[in-house]
């Protein structure tokens, strides 16, 4: 009740010091609203117009012209195809062996338990970027490089220790009681890890599962170094072709292929938004 | 740890069998992960190249005195310390913090709004958020618009400004993670401990100094390191704004790094770079373990 004495206290009977704080705070968030708001509001309203340019701007006649000029198997289909490829066989690999790997270190006490977890923790932190060239001439070494599986790989490698720790967190979460019954009975680890601990971590699994399928998706610098025929770049290389290969760039076409391209994200994003939300970080690492 | 761990587990069975299931994540990121980066150890030492010489030899520390020698590399260093600063320190930071605290006070639909925009700002792939950024701030593009709508001076940003122009890229793109991480760092604050120094009549800024700021002080510790590790490695977002041009003018570690590689076909001297980059991650990397020592 607190408040309430708080607003008898005040001078005027319309703008409590209570309202006219939220009402600051409003205003203040609508102008930084806005500022972000400009960039987005230029790749909505230029893929509606045929005749964008780089303001942001109403399009004089809105119209699909520019969705269906991009919705070809060459500048929208084949590039997509490809990121669906890598970064759904790469995010089933991450999901597989993280939830493997965390099951023993949620489950069983072991002096290797904490320097592991360290390690991960450490190579989670790691900026990939710095080892893109050693992994270019590595590649090259064994045959790996302009293929779909080396992307694979190094995508899986590169999510695996964020995976693994979230994982191993949801994982705790399941109490161990739980599985008791089902040893005594003689299942297997792999058993109770099946049938018993995944499904009760199902939203758990799911969070893993969509941040390293988003993660992968952005992904720009691993597959523009590690892929060099274009008939295997995903979305994020080919989206370099409007710029560099096509002479004039028609950004109303652009903007339309960036929206067909951000959107699975930005679904899936919002689909586990709340349990991503707030200090989700290195599975509530980041809690002060 | 949360759960009580009381060993035994199903039967006891011998510790190698135990760990079975760690080998696939462990073979992964041993061949990916650690592969690469003993790679990376052993190419900085050597002159190998891309092209044109059939063997590589080792030359020692030549690669880390050249590129100390060399005005390029100085430069990108430079321009990186500039870009983590501005960007990921004052930017994302102090903008995250500021957006967590105001939507503390306001009203629900604001507070909603408003963290949809910033948050899809974060959610957008890396090339995307860079075409988004390169029509905002080029010559044509909505800033100057808006300047000129306002009677303000126009500049061409990408061109006057660059490092200028990507580090608010940067900001815009990166600040909804500041602002998850203070919304609930301040949501686990006790409502009675303000009310309590409000009533003392203590003012906002001195609350927010006393009070807010010492009791998330582990979050911004930990917002911070992993801010200035996500800035270090920014590349596609540079890349597709400037490609680290005009001339140098915004050509970080990363860029500095891909053109050493890939333009003047100097992997050995590349590596070397990289290898410096990872040093300066793994020390931020350790740090911020340190910060979180207590939690594993």
């Amino acid at each position: 009740m607190a408040t309430r004495t708080f607003a008898a206290r005040s001078r005027g009977p319309f703008l409590t010091p209570r309202t006219a704080r939220r009402l600051a705070a409003d205003l203040g968030l609508l102008a930084l609203a806005a500022a972000f708001v400009l960039p987005l509001a230029w790749v909505v309203l230029s893929s509606l117009d045929e005749k964008a340019d780089l303001r942001v701007q109403w399009p004089k006649e809105a119209s699909f012209a520019n969705f269906d000029a991009v919705l070809t198997d060459e500048i929208t289909f084949t590039p997509l195809l490809n990121s669906l490829l890598l970064c759904g066989v790469a995010t089933l690999l991450t999901v597989v062996c993280a939830a493997l790997a965390a099951y023993p270190l949620s489950r069983y006490r072991s002096r290797l338990n904490r320097p592991f977890l360290l390690t991960i923790l450490f190579a989670t932190c790691l900026p990939i970027t710095a080892i893109m060239v050693p992994v270019y001439a590595m590649f090259v070494q064994v045959e790996l490089i302009d293929t779909m599986q080396g992307v694979i790989f190094l995508f899986a490698a590169s999510q695996l220790p964020f995976a693994i720790w979230l994982m191993k967190n949801f994982m705790d979460g399941v109490p161990k009681e739980l599985e008791e019954a089902a040893w005594t009975d003689g299942a297997s680890p792999l058993q109770s890890l099946l049938r018993i601990v995944l499904p009760l971590m199902g939203p758990g699994v799911a969070v893993v599962t969509v941040f390293s399928f988003v993660m992968m998706w952005g992904n720009f610098f691993v597959p523009f170094m590690l892929l060099l025929s274009p008939d295997q770049f995903p979305a994020a290389v080919s989206i370099n072709d409007f710029f560099g290969n096509r002479g004039t760039v028609v950004y109303g076409q652009l903007a339309a292929f960036s929206i067909i391209y951000s959107t699975p994200v930005i679904v899936l994003y919002m689909l586990v938004a709340r349990r991503l939300g707030g200090g989700f970080a290195l599975g509530g690492a980041v809690k002060g | 740890m949360k759960t009580a761990h009381r060993g035994g587990g199903p039967r006891r069975r011998p510790r190698v069998l135990r760990a079975l299931p760690l080998t696939p994540a462990v073979l992964v990121m041993l061949a990916f992960l650690a592969g690469p980066i003993g790679y990376c150890v052993y190419l900085a030492f050597t002159d190998l190249q891309l092209t044109g010489q059939a063997e590589s030899s080792f030359v020692g520390f030549d690669n880390f005195l050249d590129a100390f020698g060399d005005e390029d590399f100085l430069n990108a260093v430079w321009l990186t310390l500039v870009f983590t600063v501005l960007s990921s320190l004052i930017g994302q930071n102090t903008l995250g913090l500021g957006l967590a605290l105001l939507m503390q006070r306001a009203s629900k639909a604001v507070r909603t709004l408003t963290g949809g925009i910033v948050i899809t700002a974060w959610v957008l792939p890396e090339v995307v958020a860079g075409f988004l950024l390169y029509a905002f701030f080029k010559r044509d593009g909505t800033l100057n618009a808006v300047l000129d709508w306002l009677h303000l001076p126009t500049q061409n940003w990408l061109f006057a400004l660059p490092i200028l122009a990507v580090s608010f890229a940067n900001v815009w793109r990166g600040t909804a993670f500041s602002m998850l991480v203070y919304s609930a760092a301040l949501n686990e604050i006790p409502k009675e401990i303000v009310e309590s120094a409000q009533m003392d009549g203590a003012g906002g800024l001195r609350r927010l100094w006393h009070i807010t700021l010492p009791m998330i002080r582990r979050s911004i510790g930990t917002n911070l390191m992993l801010n200035t590790l996500q800035t270090l490695s920014v590349f596609g977002l540079i890349w597709v704004m400037t490609r680290g041009g005009p001339g140098n003018d915004s050509q970080t570690l990363p860029l500095y790094m891909y053109e050493q590689a890939f333009q003047n076909s100097m992997i050995g001297y590349a590596t070397a770079v990289a290898l410096l980059l990872l040093v300066v991650g793994s020390l931020f990397s350790v740090v911020y373990m340190r910060l979180l020592r207590t939690e594993i």
